[in-house]
């Protein structure tokens, strides 16, 4: 398998609190990998070190061969990595339809231009899109109006419209009840396989990603304690240790 | 509504405002030259408030350097109209671009007073620079061509440059620019993560609200026969931040209707009272309390709609 991203000795700090310590991961081409820990044991900052939300202090992060440390988060989407957000991030007065028009419109390069009608591109591909996530019947309301879980849909509607290779998810269950979860990972596990991506999401929630993911990291304090399969992590003493003791009363 | 029904209403709109000379008297017919001039400098503004979420608060400044650079093309260095009015707006566009990509740096309140921070130079420079624009006496006497003189020919002419104006900003707010525009003012982080250069766009929006202003101003020296220090003054840009929350800035048609009718009553009570900006403030203040979205969000409301963007 081919490497797709390599990330080694990552660190970010805020105002003296270290967000993510010394921070090392590989991700093969076609992989599902899980990035696992607690609320604050700083899923997201490493998600935004990745994708050119925040610098990192130091480290160096490899795309395809390609450093993305210090590069614009649109930049780095050209490159073929998208993202969804653990809160929702969607455009609250668009419909759901314009959502994802607007990525793809972006995607393909044409929000310079000035002159075509927005509302008539890709119309095709939007539809395909929605109905991928289960959205065909909201397409003409507002995005803000939905529920939370159709919201979390059309987040990744509009990551897809990207054409990732690479798609980071941010806690895509995050608020969700075990049955819109259980739907929701079996949906992602759907696409990304359909579609051949990699897929790299976090979660705080340890037994929904043992059904999706190859690999798993455990995130704590800012660092990762454990790597490995499945198996291997479950059975890693200093994860039953910290992460579901912390897990049992969280 | 659906885009037929509005090209219907536009060319009713227009039909009717160009049968108006031959009904109104000649007082009409200048109160609907300056009339169409706002509608137009407003909705230029609605491109930043209202499509990219920029709120800006030195809009005139587009306005008195379009109307300024017209003036003087045409009577200091007697340029034909066909090559002083496309250089004015020019000039205007340009000013903006170099204004902009200073401000579109800033966000939200930093922004905004950036915008009216170059205003204010902007009306220095109009102040200052006495040879070229006659400083605190105006600029008086703007030569227009023959044709224009007579206020009805004066009054076509404006029409159909405003209503070219409103044709071409129809067509940007509602192309891919456009839509794009919209994503960002809604969210313009995640605008980052579907790979827009958001600071980029927000700069030619700039560009583009400071170019279509630069066309009301010149046809407003053209009208006025003069341009005036105060043009640039930054009460002029809140009275056409006023006109465009008036009518509402979710709609493409609000700044228009907000300026119609807030360029009138000011004409009306200005018959009545000497008290005009205590009623802008009161007009101010329904807006913000009762319409947020403005008379078209009311409009709406009314009949039902619900208010989108």
């Amino acid at each position: 398998m081919t490497q797709m991203l390599s990330i080694k000795g990552l660190w970010k700090s805020f105002a003296g609190f270290v967000a993510t310590r010394d921070i090392h991961l590989e991700l093969n081409a076609g992989e599902t990998h899980a990035v696992i820990g607690p609320n604050g044991a700083g899923k997201t900052t490493f998600f935004n070190l990745i994708t050119g939300h925040l610098r990192p202090d130091q480290g160096t992060v490899l795309f395809e061969g390609k450093s993305l440390v210090g590069l614009a988060p649109e930049k780095i989407v050209r490159m073929g990595i998208a993202r969804s957000f653990q809160r929702i991030n969607i455009y609250p007065r668009l419909t759901v339809f314009e959502n994802v028009q607007v990525a793809l419109i972006a995607h393909a390069g044409q929000h310079w231009n000035l002159f075509r009608s927005g509302r008539s591109l890709h119309r095709e591909e939007t539809a395909d899109l929605l109905r991928l996530v289960g959205l065909v019947d909201e397409a003409p309301e507002i995005g803000g109006e939905l529920s939370y879980g159709k919201q979390k849909q059309l987040e990744l509607a509009i990551a897809l419209a990207s054409q990732p290779r690479l798609l980071l998810l941010d806690e895509p269950t995050a608020g969700m009840s075990p049955q819109e979860t259980a739907e929701a990972i079996a949906l992602v596990r759907d696409i990304v396989r359909a579609r051949g991506l990699t897929l790299l999401f976090t979660e705080h929630d340890m037994s929904v990603v043992f059904g999706i993911a190859e690999r798993i990291s455990v995130l704590h304090h800012g660092e990762i304690i454990a790597s490995g399969t499945p198996d291997e992590v479950r059975n890693d003493p200093e994860v039953k240790r910290v992460y579901l003791g912390e897990h049992a009363h969280g | 509504m659906p885009n037929r029904n509005l090209g219907i209403a536009a060319i009713v709109v227009v039909l009717a405002l160009a049968l108006l000379p031959l009904a109104g008297s000649r007082y009409s017919v200048d109160l609907a030259t300056q009339v169409l001039i706002y509608c137009l400098f407003a909705l230029s503004l609605n491109v930043l408030i209202g499509y990219t979420g920029n709120i800006s608060f030195g809009h005139a400044a587009y306005f008195a350097i379009g109307g300024y650079a017209c003036a003087v093309l045409l009577t200091t260095y007697h340029w034909p109209l066909v090559l002083a009015l496309p250089a004015a707006v020019v000039i205007s566009g340009l000013a903006a671009a170099v204004i902009g990509y200073f401000c579109v740096r800033l966000t939200q309140i930093y922004f905004a007073m950036l915008t009216l921070a170059f205003a204010m130079l902007v009306w220095g420079i109009a102040f200052k620079w006495k040879d070229v624009t006659g400083g605190d006496d105006g600029f008086t006497g703007v030569l227009v061509p023959a044709l224009l003189e007579g206020h009805v020919n004066y009054y076509y002419f404006t029409l159909a440059m405003v209503a070219l104006g409103v044709g071409l900003l129809w067509m940007i707010c509602h192309s891919a620019f456009g839509l794009t525009l919209v994503a960002i003012r809604e969210n313009a982080v995640r605008a980052g993560f579907i790979g827009v250069d958001t600071s980029k766009m927000r700069w030619a929006s700039f560009t583009v609200a400071g170019t279509f202003a630069g066309l009301a101003g010149a046809l407003f020296g053209m009208y006025n026969r003069g341009m005036y220090i105060e043009n640039a003054f930054w009460t002029e840009s809140a009275q056409v931040m006023i006109m465009v929350l008036l009518g509402g800035i979710y709609s493409f048609v609000g700044p228009l209707i907000g300026a119609a009718v807030l360029y009138l009553l000011q004409v009306v009570t200005n018959q009545y009272t000497p008290y005009w900006p205590t009623v802008l403030g009161l007009i101010l203040l329904v807006v913000v309390l009762v319409l947020p979205d403005g008379l078209v969000g009311l409009a709406k409301r009314v009949g039902g709609k619900g208010s989108r963007a």
